[in-house]
């Protein structure tokens, strides 16, 4: 599968793919660590949206700007920074979402010394009709911001280009987890990792002929949906940046077919209208989106939510995935938890620090809970 | 609430010095304290409503419609203070919280669930109004108060301010404000009377000058009172903004701390290094830390915490409560971005003359810690203060390390002295 490798090697090396970039495209590369950046935004100014996923090496010049009650996201983002490990971006933009992610913006504007800063200080809530009108006249003022910032002019012709391109790429992606879904033995869930972290980082137009590509080899692989090995379960949390996990899951017997995670389905769930104001159209799908914890839309919609996509995915269990010191993920952890329980949808709970724990002890957890569902 | 700095061990026989240095008006705010408890408590009883609202939130409304507000982060302290803060975090952690999560919120939802706590729980609300102009962890904290009571939720979001508060900010904070009040009116069944709100927000100006005027006694060398005094004195600005009780209180408060400055009291005998508190206080080490302090002649005269209620006063309008409040809701101290916080920590700097900065680094509270290091660099940088950092947390004394923190306060006095 040569559109696979060639996707895999953007996932493995995500930095060396934008140096290259930028390098040969000479677009702007343009860093962000949420799941709500209007990623469509910066396409039609002629940007590559860059997803950042914390740092593969060691903190330390970030300790000396975070205390270690941090998540290692937001620890590793701005090690990276300051290291000059990102001096292929042209900047970052920081939509709101956590109390971490928040300061995280200020220490790295005072610190990482990029040009391009700008914050999305989008709505919390996303239920009421205030919030939506607020939501667009935020999306107005970044679209300005980056006017400004990449010395573009922006009009709603290209800005809905990119809205059918994004369209596309969620489609396509989403695609592809509802054949993986049919038959995991099509592609690794650890494949199926690289592929989406790819889709984060990538130029986006040429992406989305490596996916159709891939979904046609994927679409020809599918067989008779036989009795699968692995039990399928579902991952839940925020960003996961471990490919380790999913090789330990399988290993033990677990069959990762869908999940609830930032660096997962809520990347590319929802689809943006393609005619009218555009802007509205990019605010109504944040509206709609299955909300990620730092959201509210109300109180029981994540699990809500999360049961009906265990349902639908005809899944035996739950993994929750969270980053150790993640409040948003923590605090609906016993609710969430609680729902499944009432559903009788087992499930277990995995935090992650900046260090997995050792192969070994990953295994024997995932072992005990695939052998109890 | 905090302990007093000065009730000591409990002597035998009492020292004059000390008894003349104790302030006065504690027992008549203790008063009003539980006055204020009792009542919300029996709402029920006399066909009251109970709304829990987060510290930041905009209880005038609440007043104005005859509401008890309760708040759930003024427990969180009175847990801490209590010392109760360990055992009732433990027990949120065992129903699945994880341990790191804010100790107001861990301590106070496992509260709900066994009647626990200094006032065996609160009073179940009617309803809930979050607004998160605080932090994030209230939003979902208070999701979680929805579920449990089942109850209607308020939530007033409050743009955080990076550079600037935009004009759309500002619409949406102040829609918000309207439907507050449609939500109000839906629950109580009445309308608002604006008659009443315009007398509340005077109310709450006015007690908001008081007590700042309160706090700004401190800037007199010797200081008639600390920031340990100010965190105890504080829960009526939080509980009772609006009222007349609150006003009365903090003008007797003023006079007493006038009245020392007059006599020559100071809180600190031999008051020699003036020192600012940063975040949160340390519920549950009050007295030993002020003592610990003390001990070196320092005395901790101002903090960033207590002004936060009064340090957007300026920004309202009593005549336009509902547009201007909004507005000045969103701008408090730790809903604005670093630079921003670093004019006002200067501002306090140079107000109360003092000769270091202490920052309490607060695992509970991301918003207010995170940023610190930098905040700690600019000010050694700009100002050439000394600083110090306290690793700790304000309820929950499993992250509280004594030996380590009294070495690293003695080195730091060692320092200032030098
Ligand atoms: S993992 Fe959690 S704490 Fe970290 S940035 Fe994401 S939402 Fe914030
Ligand atoms: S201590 Fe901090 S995190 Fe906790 S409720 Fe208060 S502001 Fe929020």
């Amino acid at each position: 599968m040569e559109s696979l490798d060639k996707i895999k090697k953007i996932a493995i090396d995500p930095y060396e793919y934008a140096r290259n970039l930028k390098q040969t495209a000479g677009k702007p590369v343009v860093g962000n660590f949420c799941s709500y950046t209007p990623e469509e935004l910066i396409h039609a100014a002629g940007g590559v949206p860059f997803r950042l996923f914390g740092t593969k090496g060691d903190i330390l010049m970030a300790d000396a700007h975070l205390q270690s009650y941090c998540c290692s996201l937001v620890r590793g983002g701005l090690e990276d920074a300051l290291k000059g490990n990102l001096q292929f971006l042209s900047g970052t933009v920081f939509p709101h979402t956590c109390d971490s992610i928040q300061r995280l913006s200020d220490i790295w504007r005072l610190n990482a010394g990029f040009d391009l800063h700008i914050d999305v200080v989008l709505p919390v809530k996303l239920d009421t009709a205030s919030a939506r009108a607020y939501m667009v006249d935020v999306l107005k003022g970044f679209r300005s911001d980056l006017e400004a910032a990449l010395h573009v002019s922006l009009s709603d012709d290209t800005l809905r280009q990119s809205i059918r391109l994004y369209n596309r790429l969620r489609l396509l992606l989403g695609k592809i987890y509802e054949v993986r879904s049919t038959d995991p033995d099509v592609l690794s869930a650890q494949d199926l990792y690289y592929v989406i972290k790819a889709s984060m980082v990538a130029d986006r137009e040429e992406f989305c002929d490596l996916l159709t590509s891939l979904l046609d080899t994927l679409a020809r692989k599918v067989s008779n949906p036989t009795a699968n090995k692995g039990k399928r379960i579902v991952l839940s949390g925020g960003i996961c940046n471990h490919p380790d996990i999913y090789q330990a899951l399988q290993e033990s017997g677990a069959e990762v077919i869908w999940d609830d995670l930032c660096t997962g389905t809520r990347y590319f769930e929802g689809q943006i209208e393609e005619t009218g104001d555009p802007l509205s159209a990019i605010a109504d799908r944040y509206m709609s989106r299955v909300v990620c914890p730092a959201k509210h839309l109300s109180v029981t919609a994540r699990g809500e939510s999360l049961v009906r996509t265990v349902q639908t995915q005809q899944a035996a269990g739950v993994i929750f995935l969270f980053l150790k010191f993640c409040d948003p993920h923590a605090f609906d952890y016993p609710y969430l938890k609680k729902f499944l329980d009432d559903a009788c949808i087992p499930s277990i709970l995995l935090e992650v620090e900046e260090q997995l724990p050792s192969e070994a002890q990953l295994k024997t957890r995932f072992e005990t809970f695939v052998d109890m569902i | 609430m905090a302990e007093q700095t000065d009730n000591g061990k409990k002597a035998p026989s009492k020292d004059p010095e000390k008894e003349r240095r104790k302030i006065k008006s504690v027992a008549k705010m203790k008063e009003i304290m539980t006055t204020y408890y009792i009542e919300a408590k029996t709402a029920k009883d006399n066909g009251k409503k109970v709304a829990w609202i987060t510290s930041g939130g905009p209880v005038e409304f609440l007043i104005a419609m005859d509401v008890i507000p309760v708040y759930p982060e003024n427990h969180g302290a009175m847990i801490g203070a209590s010392k109760m803060g360990v055992d009732l975090c433990e027990k949120a952690e065992e129903m699945g919280y994880s341990r790191d999560l804010c100790s107001y919120a861990r301590s106070d939802i496992a509260c709900s669930v066994v009647n626990g706590g200094p006032i065996g729980g609160l009073p179940e609300p009617d309803f809930l109004v979050c607004c998160n102009n605080i932090c994030g962890t209230v939003l979902k904290w208070y999701e979680v108060a929805a579920r449990y009571y089942n109850v209607p939720l308020f939530i007033l979001d409050t743009p955080f301010i990076h550079t600037t508060f935009s004009e759309g900010a500002k619409k949406y904070v102040i829609a918000q404000t309207y439907e507050y009040i449609a939500f109000l009116e839906k629950q109580c069944g009445k309308k608002l009377d604006y008659d009443r709100m315009h007398e509340v927000s005077r109310l709450a100006v006015e007690g908001l000058r008081h007590w700042q005027a309160v706090l700004d006694t401190a800037a007199h060398k010797p200081a008639p009172m600390t920031a340990f005094d100010a965190f105890f004195h504080l829960a009526l600005i939080v509980t009772l903004r609006g009222t007349q009780v609150a006003v009365d209180y903090y003008k007797q408060l003023l006079d007493e701390m006038n009245q020392r400055i007059k006599d020559g009291i100071a809180m600190v005998p031999n008051e020699k290094y003036r020192l600012l508190w940063d975040n949160l206080p340390v519920w549950y080490r009050t007295k030993w830390l002020s003592d610990t302090f003390a001990a070196h002649d320092a005395c901790l005269v101002g903090d960033t915490y207590t002004s936060a209620w009064s340090g957007v006063m300026d920004l309202i309008d009593e005549d336009n409560f509902i547009e201007t409040g909004a507005v000045a809701y969103s701008s408090v101290y730790i809903n604005v971005s670093l630079d921003m916080m670093l004019e006002t920590l200067k501002k306090l700097i140079r107000k109360y003359d003092v000769d270091g900065l202490v920052m309490h680094s607060n695992r509970s509270c991301k918003p207010y810690s995170l940023g610190q290091y930098d905040l700690q660099k600019l000010v050694m940088k700009e100002l050439n203060l000394p600083t110090l950092i306290i690793e700790a947390d304000m309820v929950d004394a499993r992250s509280f390390s004594e030996s380590q923190i009294e070495t690293r306060i003695d080195a730091f006095m060692e320092t200032l002295k030098a």
